[in-house]
């Protein structure tokens, strides 16, 4: 018996991460689709938690700000009846000067279960897997991946197809047309939403202007254009990006009214699309931009279905990584 | 028997039946026989709704409550509960829910009858009674098995039961429509080396 099984009570066995949608293949991402319809039952109850994840501890830790993600995780780890703790970095002693390992050990060796962590440098979340003996959880890494974000995106559209369907719904996202419209660049959600939208067979299209594309493409699933108005009409889902206003100033845009102009989602630009086609967005949206303020109210956005369906996914990761071990 | 092989979740082991313990006659009947008792228990079906443990009970309480209905009046309600979020053993061994809960009434006050096809240590439905209470106060819970195979690792007893089958602690029990068979486990490709 290893000292970890003396201390911790359960055997040693392999630690599992999500670092990225690789980590799961095209059955991997439909288990989480089932287990997230099992918490979607369970969310609509009077009392909306389970057992699951008793005496469990899960971290988070986030090292650049967000609100929802972070909210919808804890939310998530809850409902499990898992125990939470929070670390943000202005308010912890990153602001004195500790570095993300020695933050790291020292939650560790307070004893966790997972880790779920966001970082501004990609690829942190492996670094942090050495340092802990805890399933970690990419919540958003640099300019790489955000694995939870495109789970929760094709859940939602699987959904919403079941929904129209009266119940019945395709399997996986065959035969479905996506357009991923803004900066690819520097989005970790466009990188995670490709991977999956891929793995679970729907054709992917990047719509980005020129200074907002990566310079290579190769490897990636998808075709890629600068002609919104081309792609329109045989669009099944617009998945819409925020534009960060910070890439202004590194001369990327001309001006935010260009790129509504260009890009955004307009009044006339869905009046183009198809009539059951969705549109989707990550948060927080700005209205004016990516998106015009009227469109982002019409029926077919499924903005805030999306929110919803993020703590079902998430209580769905959580339960994967912890609760249903390795088979 | 050998014909008779069903793979099952989430072990990806397959079952190998060994010897058939009832037919389909006997399945009816003893189904028939339990829905007698419920009535006579409970003096009727006023209060009584049938919920099925996913994912044996399920097919077993469908029929159950078809045959309340022939026996007694007007229909019982009746819904199935997956209970591997309440089990005691996350952690240990692959727990997976197999369906989505579906238990579309109120079951505080009334008498819900638990519905499983094998009755072995009783985890299983100590997890049932667990996740019933997280639905609402039942007025009384009963329990009703096609088979009891004995080897209770908690102080549970089932109030109807369609048969007593003594069995070795490795063996397992299948149960369906067509009839109850004992058999053993298996690595799912060796089945043909099996007995």
């Amino acid at each position: 018996m290893s000292l970890d099984e003396i201390t911790t009570g359960r055997a040693a066995t392999a630690v599992r991460h999500l670092l990225s949608i690789n980590d799961l293949d095209r059955d991997g991402i439909l288990e989480i689709m089932r287990l997230a319809d099992a918490f979607a039952e369970v969310s609509e109850r009077p009392i909306p938690k389970v057992p699951a994840l008793r005496g469990r501890t899960v971290a988070t830790v986030f090292m650049e700000p967000s609100t929802r993600t972070r909210l919808s995780f804890e939310t998530a780890a809850k409902r499990l009846s898992a125990d939470t703790m929070t670390f943000t970095a202005a308010s912890s002693a990153t602001v004195k000067g500790e570095s993300l390992r020695d933050t790291v050990e020292t939650i560790d060796a307070m004893g966790i279960d997972a880790m779920v962590i966001r970082h501004h440098a990609s690829g942190a979340p492996l670094n942090v897997t050495a340092w802990t003996k805890a399933s970690v959880i990419n919540a958003g890494d640099g300019t790489h991946e955000h694995p939870s974000q495109a789970l929760l995106d094709s859940y939602t559209i699987l959904e919403t197809l079941r929904a129209r369907g009266g119940g019945d719904g395709p399997a996986d996202l065959s035969g479905l047309r996506i357009a991923i419209v803004g900066d690819i660049k520097h989005s970790r959600v466009a990188r995670s939403d490709v991977l999956a939208f891929a793995a679970l067979g729907a054709e992917v299209v990047l719509v980005a202007p020129p200074t907002l594309m990566p310079a290579s493409l190769e490897g990636w699933p998808v075709t890629a254009t600068g002609d919104f108005d081309a792609t329109l009409g045989d669009l099944d889902v617009v998945y819409l990006l925020r534009i960060q206003a910070e890439r202004l100033g590194e001369v990327l845009l001309p001006s935010l009214d260009e790129y509504h102009w260009r890009y955004g989602l307009t009044r006339a630009r869905a009046a183009a699309l198809r009539k059951d086609a969705l549109i989707m967005h990550p948060g927080p949206m700005i209205r004016g931009v990516e998106i015009s303020p009227d469109v982002a109210d019409l029926p077919a956005s499924l903005v805030t279905r999306q929110v919803r369906n993020g703590v079902l996914v998430r209580m769905a990761i959580l339960f994967h990584l912890l609760g249903s071990g390795e088979i | 028997m050998a014909d008779r092989e069903r793979p099952t979740r989430p072990t990806g082991r397959v079952f190998v039946a060994r010897a058939q313990v009832m037919d389909a006659d006997e399945v009816r009947r003893a189904l028939m026989r339990i829905a007698h008792e419920i009535v006579e228990r409970n003096r009727g079906l006023a209060e009584v709704v049938v919920v099925g443990l996913q994912t044996g009970g399920v097919p077993l309480a469908d029929r159950l409550a078809a045959m309340l209905e022939e026996v007694e009046g007007p229909s019982v309600p009746c819904g199935s509960i997956d209970v591997a979020f309440y089990r005691d053993d996350i952690g240990l061994h692959p727990v997976h829910p197999e369906e989505v809960t579906d238990l579309p009434f109120d079951i505080t006050g009334r008498v819900v009858v638990l519905v499983d096809d094998v009755l072995f240590t009783g985890r299983t439905v100590r997890a049932a009674l667990e996740a019933l209470a997280a639905r609402g106060r039942a007025g009384s819970v009963q329990l009703a098995v096609m088979v009891d195979r004995g080897h209770r690792e908690l102080p549970i007893r089932p109030d109807f039961v369609g048969k007593n089958l003594p069995t070795r602690r490795d063996e397992s029990v299948d149960v369906s429509d067509e009839g109850v068979w004992i058999g053993d486990l298996v690595a799912a490709g060796s089945e043909r080396g099996a007995r």
